[in-house]
C-alpha cells in the first residue's frame, strides 16, 4: 500500500501501522555488535583509533636523534642516554650516526661556521618528519661567542627549530622537559600536512 | 724543575756574526732580527752544552705598534727551556723565515700564526690557512681585526 495524492489520513494512518508492525515483527531479537562475529580473544587485542593517532604515537616513541654533536652540551645529553636518566624510557635510546635513519638533531653545542655546512647537510639528508632542538645558549644564540668571528650566532641561522632549550648548558632534567615538549608538538601533527 | 737559561749564556755561545743579530738579551730569552732566526735556532740545537733540541710552541702577539713571535724551546737532556722572539715592525705585510726545515713540528703552528695573525713564514711548505676557511677577511686575533659585527 502506497500513499497518493488521493490517500485519506486514515489511509495514512495505515501505513504507518504497517511499517510499525512490520519493523516489530522482524526485531524480535537483539541487534548483533559490529564485532559480534570476532572471537572473544581476538576482541580484547583489536582497538579501532585514527591514522593521525597511530602515526604520531609511533613517531613521538621511537624519536632517534642524530648524532651531530659539536661541542660540551653533548656530556648533558650523554648524561641523559644513559642509565640515570634513561632517555629509553621514551625509545630513543637508539643514536643514529647515518641521518638517514635519524629523526632528530640535538644541536648540542657551539657551532663554527667552518662545520656550519656539514650539519647543515646532514639534516637536508634526513628523512620527512624531522625535528630540531636547539639545546643550550650556543645552540640559540651563539651564547658568550655570539661576537666571535667564527661562530654561527644561533643555529637558527641554518636549520628551522622546533623547541629551544636554555641554559648553559642545561640540565638533563631541562633537556628532558623539552624532549617532552616537542613530544608534544609531534602529537599534534596531522596525517593530511604531510 | 725545569729552569730557564738566561740569555747571556746563550749569546755567549753564538760566533760574532750572530752576535750582531741579537737586538736585547732578556732573563729566560734573547730577542733577534728576524732574517737571522735560522742561523741562531740551528746554533742552539746543535750547540753541545745547550742542546735545545725541541720546539715546545710558538706564540704570536700583537703590540698594536709591532707583531711578536716567540719560540720556546725545550732541552730534554738538560731539563732546560729557552725563549726567542723575534719582532715585526712591517705590519702591513709582515714576513720572517719558517722553522720547518729545523722542527718539521713547527709546520701547523706556523699556519696557526698565518692564519690569525697573518705573519707570512718564507720557506713553509704549505703556507695557508688552518682554522678559518679560505676566503676570510682579516687575522682575527689582530687588535685592530672587527668582524663586522
Amino acid at each position: 500500500m502506497e500513499i497518493r495524492t488521493d490517500s485519506t489520513s486514515l489511509d495514512i494512518d495505515r501505513h504507518e501501522g504497517n511499517l510499525i508492525e512490520e519493523l516489530r515483527s522482524s526485531s524480535t531479537k537483539p541487534v548483533t555488535e559490529p564485532s559480534g562475529w570476532l572471537s572473544e580473544d581476538l576482541k580484547r587485542n583489536i582497538f579501532l583509533t585514527t591514522v593521525d593517532n597511530v602515526l604520531n604515537w609511533g613517531r613521538k616513541s621511537s624519536l632517534w636523534t642524530e648524532t651531530a654533536f659539536t661541542a660540551c652540551c653533548t656530556f648533558e645529553f650523554i648524561s641523559l642516554s644513559s642509565s640515570r636518566f634513561d632517555i629509553a624510557r621514551f625509545g630513543m635510546e637508539v643514536l643514529r650516526s647515518s641521518p638517514r635513519h635519524a629523526d632528530l638533531i640535538i644541536t648540542a653545542g657551539t657551532l663554527t661556521w667552518k662545520m656550519a655546512p656539514q650539519i647543515k647537510r646532514v639534516y637536508e639528508q634526513m628523512a620527512e618528519p624531522k625535528w630540531v632542538i636547539a639545546m643550550g645558549a650556543c645552540g640559540i644564540t651563539g651564547g658568550i661567542f655570539a661576537d666571535s668571528y667564527s661562530v654561527v650566532p644561533g643555529y637558527n641561522r641554518i636549520l628551522p627549530i622546533d623547541v629551544y632549550i636554555p641554559g648553559c648548558p642545561p640540565r638533563p632534567e631541562a633537556l628532558l622537559a623539552g624532549i617532552e615538549l616537542l613530544r608534544k608538538k609531534v602529537e599534534k601533527r596531522s596525517f593530511l600536512q604531510g | 724543575m725545569t729552569v730557564a737559561i738566561t740569555g747571556e749564556e746563550v749569546v755567549g755561545t753564538l760566533d760574532k756574526k750572530l752576535k750582531g743579530a741579537v737586538k736585547s738579551v732578556e732573563s729566560e730569552g734573547i730577542l733577534i732580527q728576524a732574517e737571522k732566526i735560522l742561523d741562531i735556532a740551528l746554533c742552539v740545537k746543535n750547540n753541545k752544552n745547550l742542546k735545545l733540541d725541541y720546539l715546545v710552541s710558538i706564540t704570536g702577539t700583537d703590540y698594536i705598534d709591532y707583531l711578536e713571535v716567540a719560540y720556546l724551546f725545550y732541552s730534554l737532556d738538560n731539563n732546560k727551556r729557552f725563549t726567542l722572539k723575534v719582532r715585526l715592525e712591517n705590519k702591513s705585510n709582515p714576513a720572517m723565515p719558517s722553522l720547518t726545515g729545523i722542527w718539521i713540528g713547527a709546520e701547523l703552528q706556523e699556519r696557526e700564526i698565518y692564519d690569525l695573525f697573518g705573519i707570512t713564514f718564507s720557506g713553509h711548505p704549505n703556507m695557508k690557512r688552518i682554522f678559518l676557511w679560505e676566503g676570510f677577511r682579516g687575522h682575527p686575533l689582530r687588535k685592530d681585526f672587527s668582524n663586522g659585527n
